[in-house]
């Protein structure tokens, strides 16, 4: 790399430049207008995103013959039956519930087995090992959701989770939540172990001159230096497994209920968004536009959790020079 | 009899001991995951690979039925995703490292690409089908212009529809934020120095871009790439949203045809009844494994080839 940088360097030295300067100058300019407008193309997308989410949302909350849809009664009501019944109820907190259950068990799975490899990988591994490991979370990391979905109704359900207990149905959130899990574990992983070793080892070096052990250096030294980039770790991870679709379209249910029970079938917001996109439902119903306003929540809860990891780790970093 | 402080001392060190207990068993658990994974779906899915499955269409009858129109439709999907998300990514990096000053405004286009990182790709579907499948409403389906005819290979029509250049489009909103980000490191890593050369010769600053920071960052911005298309390949949610078809009986010719793509398969097939479409769909799996393993070691082998540190 460097011979094909130093050669590039004497090139331009040699031949110089076969336009003329204006011409040169002209061209620099408008590369660099190109790329400016490609970079704007980051703000337009956050700003459609936004635009095309609060336009539908709006249709779905000023719909014609339809009192029983506030915003009021959508955000504090228990009941999400859309489908069902004479009087479909929107009260999105069922939804909310469902993906919070899935995330929490995601979590409960996830964050510490993640935090342990990653201190493992840091402080522990040799060098050789830590490369297979990093190469076997990429695979992890790699694989397609659909098949964590697979995974959790075809084998967490039946081999791991119903023989514990038979209160577990085909379709139940601990599956589900089980196999988020797995799902972000690389991620939290990969993240925790960039934050644990930028780190300086001069603190590692002091603390085992102090007779350390490597438990006192890892949990006491090295995990609390490294905190925020951890923070900002779980919550991205969380960020993802709320996001999560095809894995809880797959294995959680089809049900909106209210409840913290962790062998029920409960439907969450992105696995609601796919019942009605995969055709249940009339376009330009309401049913339709409901998943609108749901894709807005779901915006809104993501968009607030990673705004907090940026501040975590903008905030709270601690700087060693 | 021991002193007090040997006791403390043992006690540590147990301490010491099962915490690396609880770090390796930590880490075991990850591959035996992993291992579990790939061994029930092999299990399941082996009896069913065959040229057949391959090479034949989706079909009620398990026994006739094949992935040839998902595994068209990726191949087709990715490419667009490819060609339009990567040149775009390393656009945008080579902008926010190389011209943007340090000011305000870069650092909130920052948290804002950040923040896109973070979006679920479930609501990118949702944008997608409001930006390319029906642009905004601005045109109905009814009255749309078109280049070309349906039989044509350049055949396009606007709005998009549902078609396989929608598709790519989508996916490629989806991973432009991580490609984005994947490059941006790839440019912090190339050391000042080589640019102050080439500066001190007399290059302008697009020189010392496109011959010198460019090279030297793109192993690391390929490396980059192919992960963030394993990420797409085995997208499924915005996909779905736009109208990506379940079922699908040829291959795509153009831009404009309909398209399904593997993930959208096995979804399809895992959320039947039916033990035998669970075969199937644990065979499709097993197709797309294969395919994120290639990708994987691509990226492995890349990165260690140019492991060399560009600092001499």
């Amino acid at each position: 790399m460097i011979a094909v940088a130093a050669r590039n360097a004497a090139d331009i030295a040699e031949r110089g430049t076969p336009c003329s300067l204006r011409m040169r100058a002209w061209f620099e300019g408008s590369i660099k207008a190109l790329l400016w407008s490609l970079t704007c193309f980051t703000v337009v997308t956050t700003a459609a995103i936004i635009s095309v989410l609060a336009y539908e949302t709006y249709g779905f909350f000023t719909i014609q013959n339809h009192p029983e849809v506030s915003v009021w009664s959508f955000f504090v009501g228990t009941e999400w039956s859309p489908l069902l019944g004479a009087q479909p109820m929107f009260g999105v907190l069922p939804l909310v519930a469902g993906t919070l259950l899935v995330t929490t068990i995601a979590g409960i799975v996830a964050l510490p087995i993640g935090l342990m490899t990653a201190v493992y990988l840091s402080e522990y591994a040799p060098a050789r090992r830590r490369t297979v490991l990093k190469a076997v979370l990429e695979i992890l990391a790699g694989v397609p959701t659909v098949v964590y979905g697979f995974f959790a109704l075809t084998f967490i359900t039946p081999y791991l989770l119903q023989p514990l207990s038979n209160s577990f149905g085909a379709y139940n959130a601990m599956s589900a939540g089980i196999a988020v899990g797995i799902m972000i574990l690389p991620i939290v992983c990969s993240l925790c172990e960039d934050a644990l070793r930028a780190v300086p080892q001069s603190l590692r070096d002091g603390a085992y001159a102090l007779g350390s052990t490597k438990f006192d250096v890892s949990a006491k030294v090295v995990v609390p230096a490294g905190l925020s980039g951890v923070i900002a770790a779980f919550l991205l991870a969380l960020t993802r497994a709320i996001g999560e679709t095809m894995i809880v379209a797959l294995a959680a249910g089809g049900l909106a209920q209210l409840t913290a029970n962790p062998t029920a079938q409960v439907q969450t917001m992105t696995a609601y968004m796919v019942q009605i996109f995969l055709g249940d439902a009339p376009a330009a119903g309401i049913e339709y536009k409901s998943s609108y306003a749901v894709a807005f929540t779901l915006f809104l809860i993501t968009f607030f959790l990673t705004w907090i990891g940026a501040l975590v780790l903008r905030r709270y970093r601690e700087e060693y020079e | 009899m021991m002193s007090g402080r040997a006791i403390a001392t043992s006690r540590r060190l147990l301490k010491n001991r099962l915490f690396l207990y609880g770090c390796l068993a930590g880490t075991s658990i990850a591959i035996l995951v992993l291992c579990v994974l790939m061994i029930s779906i092999a299990i399941e899915g082996w009896s069913s690979v065959s040229w057949h499955f391959l090479d034949s269409f989706a079909s009620r009858k398990p026994a006739q039925a094949g992935i040839k129109a998902p595994l068209m439709g990726s191949v087709w999907v990715c490419v667009i995703c490819a060609l339009v998300a990567i040149p775009m990514g390393i656009g945008t990096a080579i902008y926010l490292e190389e011209f943007a000053k340090h000011s305000r405004i870069k650092r909130l286009i920052q948290l804002n690409i950040s923040n896109l990182s973070g979006v679920p790709s479930i609501v990118y579907g949702i944008l997608a089908l409001a930006a390319f499948v029906r642009f905004f409403g601005i045109s109905s389906s009814d009255d749309h212009w078109s280049i070309g005819d349906s039989e044509s290979f350049f055949y396009l029509h606007f709005p998009f529809g549902p078609s396989v250049l929608a598709g790519g489009l989508t996916l490629a909103l989806v991973i432009l934020p991580i490609m984005i980000i994947a490059s941006q490191e790839a440019f912090r890593s190339v050391p000042q120095s080589l640019r102050q050369g080439a500066l001190a010769l007399g290059s302008t600053q697009w020189q010392v871009i496109w011959r010198v920071s460019l090279p030297a960052a793109l192993p690391t911005i390929m490396t980059g790439a192919i992960l963030a298309m394993s990420r797409a390949i085995g997208e499924a949610a915005p996909l779905l949203v736009i109208g990506g078809f379940l079922l699908v009986f040829h291959t795509p010719t153009n831009l404009m045809s309909d398209f399904t793509v593997l993930p959208l398969q096995i979804f399809n097939w895992a959320g039947r009844p039916q033990g035998e479409f669970h075969k199937l769909a644990a065979a499709a799996i097993l197709v797309q494994l294969v395919v994120l393993l290639v990708f994987n070691s691509a990226a492995i082998i890349l990165r260690h080839k140019l492991q060399k540190p560009l600092q001499s």
